[in-house]
């Protein structure tokens, strides 16, 4: 789950990780407001969405007046920000954060995550800031410092040291840096983060080292003890259809095919994809209804499914483990019969009670073509839009 | 011979009177596994359908002479049945659990260095061996034995290896679920180290996705030590980069993870790629012939 940067900075001060003050606000009224309440010759107002590149597609500015901060705000919020990481329709700015403004010296790059290959959290460093980590890996690998934390001792000091000296900090800023990033890995562990970065963290030109950006995601595995933390999932960040999903505990994205699919099991919900791709057609999407699903959540799927106008088709593609065939039929048939289904509908079904399963669809009367394999479904499903396999 | 279970394997279920549990308890008793005892803090001295049940893994070890355990405890607890589980010395506990938060795997991690176990999971179907021994909540009867290995990240995605290998008439050593999550027990390469040594293996396929490195890291291994012929899926060719696809190990990140780089490390250290999932079982058919011929 991603929060926005005001509220991963709420967090993090909480933590006594240092973070420029700011308030968060949501019409222009309220962004002249906070620069009045921040009461600082000059402030930074941000647009608040969940994509990062908002510098550079002028989502933020350097403000010198209440009125500035006030034009800025009605210049931004209800409106769509374009940014490389948003696609071409961008994100509404619905709230901006006005915060005291720093004067720069260096920008460093920090960041944790959890390391599949330490089986840990561990630390990255560049004095590559205010740039992708991504583009620093790739083109000066040498310029990124990794180190892996162990969970039991927690971040040494003698890490934090190596560290700080790696991005070049000096005297002072060393033992401030030693707290900052102690802290951080507090925040880190006590919140279940699964990402956290500080893009860029700077060097004032008084010398003082603070998280002019943040970022944080949570392990959404981890929510159920974070309830505070679960509060703070903006709705209007997410796909109507992934959160309705979520509602009945399936597993959803949304793609830019047309053919729908529902499928048990990420990997072979991935591997439907990857077919009807390989036969020459798109998925519209990633559906796993998961291994335990019952009809009235096939049900649900299928509704979902079909709410999105683009498909023109559906493919069923079920391994029955755990999952029943006969379950799973009649799902399907009471759904279709809901939603009176007009595209077509290839089902794919094998393991446990597959014969009751078939029998439930041929009864039905619903018209369904019945596949005998993967291939099969997929070839039906790309020749049934009218694309040759 | 096979991996990791066999008909001699004694084993116990954590969580044995939960829905999952019971369900699965069943199907493995019924498959021919040893399920010699349950666990659920709180119930020892009952028991489920004839099997003790005890309040700890320990009593359970000591009672049973179990060497491997399931667990089905929900999330929350998940890791904790884990690590009493290791604490007990059982050599193997597989987790079936999905849904186990990643920080709490890690201090699991940490704490099982240097012992004995060996951790399948979490959020894994579980460990057969066809005819002898399931652990786990794969349907059995898809399964035949025979002497081809699988591992795989994907349960389903398992299920329709192994049975394009049965239809083929191609039975199966041993095949390993070893989960979706981003921090797992046992990887890709600890299975074929195995399958490696296993002189009842005697061809893998191995079933790899999108996220992390550790597909480029097996065909390394491959390519240095592996004396068998692999044959080779990578599900979430079609998946976009940053979102989740189900598996929370299942993202490409930071531009490293894809199908397309675990393709090409696979084909580079001489492994066949089945570009169709729907050709698993015919790729290894081809690829058996060839050793043949």
């Amino acid at each position: 789950m991603n929060i926005h940067e005001f509220q991963a900075k709420q967090i993090l001060g909480r933590f006594g990780v240092p973070v420029p003050k700011g308030y968060p606000a949501a019409t222009p009224e309220e962004a002249a407001k906070a620069f009045e309440t921040l009461g600082l010759p000059k402030a930074v107002i941000k647009a608040q969405i969940h994509a990062g590149g908002r510098g550079k597609a002028g989502g933020v500015k350097l403000i010198a007046s209440a009125a500035e901060a006030r034009e800025f705000a009605t210049r931004l919020l209800g409106k769509p920000l374009v940014t490389h990481q948003t696609g071409p329709d961008g994100r509404i700015v619905r709230r901006v954060y006005v915060e005291q403004a720093s004067e720069v010296a260096r920008e460093l790059y920090l960041g944790m995550v959890v390391d599949r290959k330490a089986e840990g959290v561990s630390v990255i460093a560049s004095t590559e800031g205010g740039m992708e980590i991504e583009e620093v890996a790739a083109k000066t690998p040498e310029r990124i410092l990794t180190e892996p934390i162990d969970p039991v001792i927690g971040l040494g000091g003698f890490q934090a040291r190596k560290i700080a000296f790696a991005l070049g900090l000096r005297d002072k800023q060393v033992g401030q840096f030693g707290a900052l990033i102690a802290a951080l890995y507090r925040a880190f562990v006590e919140t279940d983060a699964s990402l956290l970065e500080i893009n860029p963290l700077v060097v004032t030109k008084d010398g003082t080292v603070l998280c002019l950006d943040a970022k944080m995601s949570f392990d959404d595995n981890a929510l159920f003890r974070h309830p505070e933390i679960r509060e703070l999932r903006d709705a209007n960040e997410e796909d109507p259809a992934e959160t309705e999903a979520a509602k009945y505990d399936l597993s959803y994205v949304n793609l830019d095919g047309n053919i729908g699919c529902m499928v048990n099991g990420a990997g072979l919900a991935m591997a439907t994809m990857d077919i009807v791709k390989y036969y020459g057609a798109e998925p519209a999407n990633f559906l796993d209804v998961g291994g335990g699903a019952n009809s009235q959540k096939v049900a649900a799927a299928f509704r979902i499914l079909l709410a999105d106008a683009r498909v023109k088709a559906v493919l069923v593609n079920i391994f029955g483990g755990i999952m029943q065939c006969d379950v799973l039929a009649q799902g399907v048939v009471d759904a279709a019969r809901e939603v009176k289904l007009s595209i077509p509908l290839v089902v794919r079904m094998e393991g446990t009670n597959v014969d009751k399963g078939k029998q439930i669809l041929k009864d039905s009367g619903i018209k369904v073509i019945a596949a005998n394999d993967m291939a099969d479904a997929a070839r039906r499903v790309v020749e049934a839009i009218g694309q040759r396999a | 011979m096979s991996i990791l279970v066999n008909k001699n394997t004694r084993v116990i279920t954590q969580g044995i009177t939960g829905a999952t549990g019971q369900i699965h308890t069943r199907a493995c008793k019924a498959y021919g596994t040893q399920m010699v005892g349950g666990v659920v803090p709180g119930k020892g001295g009952t028991e489920f359908e004839g099997i003790p049940i005890f309040d700890t893994v320990e009593q359970a070890r000591k009672a049973t002479g179990a060497n491997a355990t399931v667990i089905y405890v929900p999330p929350p607890f998940a890791a904790d049945a884990i690590l009493e589980a290791v604490a007990a010395g059982l050599d193997l506990v597989i987790c079936i659990t999905e849904g186990v938060p990643v920080l709490d795997m890690v201090k699991v991690r940490r704490y099982m260095r240097g012992t004995q176990s060996r951790l399948i999971g979490p959020n894994c179907p579980g460990v057969i061996t066809p005819g002898e021994c399931k652990i786990g909540i794969m349907p059995g009867y898809i399964h035949k034995p025979g002497d081809i290995g699988v591992v795989s990240r994907s349960g389903t995605l398992t299920y329709e290896a192994v049975y394009q290998l049965t239809q083929l008439g191609i039975g199966q050593s041993s095949c390993v679920g070893i989960g979706g999550d981003p921090i797992v027990g046992t990887s890709h390469i600890d299975v074929l180290k195995l399958f490696n040594e296993d002189p009842a293996t005697r061809a893998v396929i191995m079933i790899g996705e999108i996220g992390g490195t550790a597909e480029e890291e097996a065909a390394q291994y491959v390519k240095d030590n592996f004396k068998k012929p692999v044959v080779a899926f990578i599900a979430g060719q079609t998946a976009p980069k940053g979102r989740r696809m189900g598996h929370a190990g299942a993202i490409i990140s930071g531009g490293r993870g894809t199908a397309a780089d675990k393709i090409a490390a696979l084909k580079a250290a001489g492994i066949t790629v089945a570009m169709s999932p729907a050709e698993l079982g015919i790729t290894m058919q081809s690829a058996l012939a060839g050793k043949a011929a």
